[in-house]
């Protein structure tokens, strides 16, 4: 058997067994959804990692930097840095309020029917862009990295679904995701999360060591080696930024086009992160508000030594490999693929230290820890998808407010486990709906962490600190800002393939125009609700939110053992 | 607001895994409102900010200033520093730093100072329910 298949079948089959354990502990919701509050910070630290550092970050940074050198590292720091806004301002208060979704917070004030649908909107928006991102990505990394399975299950997949044919590859990480949340919910979720996260860290020092080991640990050496890469266009060296955002060339409303995607793209990270649901609903899984900011410190250490570890495994591609040779089948003049810098590395550290098998085994378990990615973070993706469904929309808004009934914790998870399914199904169609546009991988994983930034995150902020914010600017910024975001990327460049040569709107990263304007929104949208005399419990229930959220006074206690 | 003054008793309180809904009374805003005023809160609110304000402009600021210089100032940036290795590469790595040591600094603080003003607050909470009749 394929050593790659094997290996791959190897990490399937732990998840597989953490899940069957998980399953027996999950009966009620707050198991469900929260993993019974009982992850500790360090535990919640890896999983907020392992979240994090998706394969469009480990493949994908590293091909960046590859093949673009010093620019493609702005996205690490990018990523890093965000952890700062969920540090200072997120991650306590979101545990000290919060219960299994972000609406929970945001109905403390605000009227629970609006908020709640609204916040459900944004949420499965946010989602599901990023979950589609990355089983696009996976689909089309699995075929190249493990052909046989793609092959072998191709002749089951010779029918259509509502038009759409059906990938082989992507169902089956669709397939796995379901059975991971449907039957271990949170607490599977997050144990596969730092396997794979322990998995993909081990990885990198295992590359970025013998990468080193190849210039002799000599700094130096190895930079004067990156320095003789030069990029074909712009004729810079790879240590030199200008490569992938080319200053000076373009100019929109008198400014730098190339400087202004860089910074709006870099408002997105910063400001995004703290806003994705699947990131937040991880501070519910710990039991306080201490706890909550330990597991974001864990995180920032180890995703800060990681993004760090891929200008290794990118320079060393870049130098050892080189970008001509970086491509599915290498032959010469082939068709190069970012996305298999880290791979093709491997593989060439292991054929000099350990010989051809030593080269072999390496490609294979780099190419299983990315499969791992892959699957724990759609896992987190369609837990907080479903999770927007079923907590907030179905059980909250329909049941209670709606109809008036009483939600039994039991029917709870069963509405939990088929939303989960169906959300499975749903990105399992979509993404291979989608994914016949080639370049919408990057675009659309973008487009998630912009909704996150210009619509959750001011209705978050402004919840936790502004007195005045009430119902209306709640929904304002959740429904406009979201919107707002799909609307500017739509009329952008880059959505249409080939690329639209004189778009509507300039900017590929739309963040620096949607998010001013999401917090506007929030804003005009309170001052229109104050006029309108819309939502006056809102500005009295401040002081609740405002001393629960400081102190953790109240906050959702970790349910006895059992 | 002095330390014996008493505190507004909370009439309604409900269950914790109860979601709190539009349910809440005069009372039970008085109640916390009354929390909002003590001087234990406002010295929790006012450390807090005093953190975290300056620490958030300052770590905006010193991110975006990368970009902007890498796109205003690329020469400047490709100066070489130590070898090959350039300003723009420096200063990119001095991010993760800097993140790092704010993260450190804001444990410390929390864990030395927010953390016992917290818990003067939930005892205040604690000592004025159970005053209550």
């Amino acid at each position: 058997m394929n050593l790659t298949l094997a290996l791959f079948l190897i990490v399937v089959g732990i998840t597989l067994v953490i899940t069957g354990w998980a399953a027996r502990r999950t009966r009620t919701t707050v198991q469900f959804w929260a993993a019974g509050r009982g992850i500790t910070g360090w535990q919640n630290g890896l999983a907020i990692a392992g979240d994090y550092m998706s394969a469009a970050s480990f493949l994908g940074i590293a091909g960046l930097i590859a093949f673009n050198g010093y620019d493609g590292f702005m996205y690490s720091v990018g990523w890093l840095v965000a952890y700062l806004t969920v540090l200072f301002l997120i991650a306590e208060p979101m545990r000290n309020t919060g219960k299994y979704t972000l609406a929970d917070v945001l109905s403390y004030r605000m009227s629970p029917i609006p908020v709640r649908s609204a916040a459900a909107f944004s949420t499965v928006a946010v989602s599901a862009s990023y979950m589609m991102a990355q089983m696009i990505g996976a689909g089309s990394l699995i075929k190249i990295l493990i052909p046989t399975l793609d092959s072998t299950l191709k002749p089951w997949f010779n029918w259509t679904v509502f038009g759409t044919k059906l990938d082989p590859s992507i169902t089956v990480v669709g397939l796995l995701m379901m059975v991971y949340v449907i039957a271990g919910g949170m607490v599977a979720t997050t144990w596969v999360q730092i396997v794979k996260a322990v998995l993909l860290m081990g990885g990198a020092v295992l590359l970025s060591f013998l990468v080193l080991l190849h210039f002799g640990f000599n700094l130096g050496g190895f930079f004067d080696a990156i320095a003789g890469v030069k990029d074909k266009a712009t004729g810079l060296n790879f240590t030199d930024p200008g490569i992938l955002y080319k200053y000076g060339q373009k100019q929109v409303f008198g400014i730098d086009l190339a400087l202004l995607d860089n910074v709006s793209l870099g408002m997105a990270l910063i400001l995004g992160t703290a806003g994705l649901p699947h990131i937040l609903m991880r501070f519910f899984t710990v039991p306080n508000g201490k706890a909550a900011r330990q597991s974001v410190v864990w995180a920032m250490g180890l995703i800060g030594s990681f993004y760090i570890m891929t200008t290794f495994l990118g320079f060393g591609a870049a130098t050892l490999v080189g970008k001509t040779k970086i491509c599915a089948t290498v032959t010469a003049g082939c068709k190069p693929n970012s996305n298999l810098a880290a791979p093709r590395l491997a593989e060439y550290l292991g054929t000099q230290f350990f010989g051809g098998t030593g080269g072999e085994f390496l490609l294979a378990f780099i190419a299983a820890v990315a499969f791992a990615t892959i699957l724990a973070v759609v896992a987190g993706l369609t837990l907080a998808a479903s999770g927007a469904f079923s907590h907030d929309f179905y059980v909250n808004v329909i049941r209670t407010h709606i109809l008036h009934g009483h939600v039994s914790d039991r029917e709870q998870v069963t509405v939990a486990r088929i939303t989960a399914g169906l959300v499975g199904l749903l990105s399992i169609w979509l993404a291979a709906r989608v994914g016949a546009t080639a370049n919408a991988a990057a675009l659309v994983a973008g487009v998630a962490f912009v909704i996150a930034s210009a619509a959750n995150l001011p209705a978050i902020l402004f919840t936790l600190f502004w007195k005045r914010f009430n119902t209306w600017g709640a929904v304002a910024s959740l429904v406009g800002g979201t919107l707002v975001t799909i609307w500017l990327v739509a009329i952008g460049p880059g959505w249409t393939v080939p690329v639209n040569e004189h778009p509507a709107f300039p900017l590929q990263n739309v963040g620096i125009v949607s998010i001013p304007i999401g917090f506007a929104l929030a804003i005009i949208g309170t001052y229109l609700g104050e006029l309108a005399r819309a939502d006056r419990l809102a500005e009295q229930k401040f002081h609740e939110i405002d001393v629960r959220a400081q102190t953790g006074l109240g906050a959702e206690p970790v349910p006895a053992a059992g | 607001m002095g330390i014996d003054s008493p505190l507004p008793s909370q009439p309604s309180a409900r269950k914790q895994e109860e979601a709190p809904g539009p349910g809440s009374t005069i009372e039970d805003v008085a109640y916390w409102e009354g929390l909002e005023h003590t001087d234990e809160f406002r010295q929790l609110v006012t450390a807090r900010m005093r953190f975290v304000l300056p620490a958030t402009v300052f770590f905006l600021v010193y991110y975006f200033l990368l970009p902007l210089a890498n796109g205003l100032a690329p020469g400047f940036m490709r100066t070489a520093v130590i070898g090959h290795i350039n300003i723009a590469y420096l200063f990119a790595l001095s991010q993760f730093v800097m993140a790092w040591l704010l993260a450190w600094f804001y444990i410390r603080k929390a864990n030395n100072v927010f953390d016992r003003l917290a818990a003067m607050v939930r005892d205040r909470a604690a000592r004025g329910r159970s005053s209550q009749p």
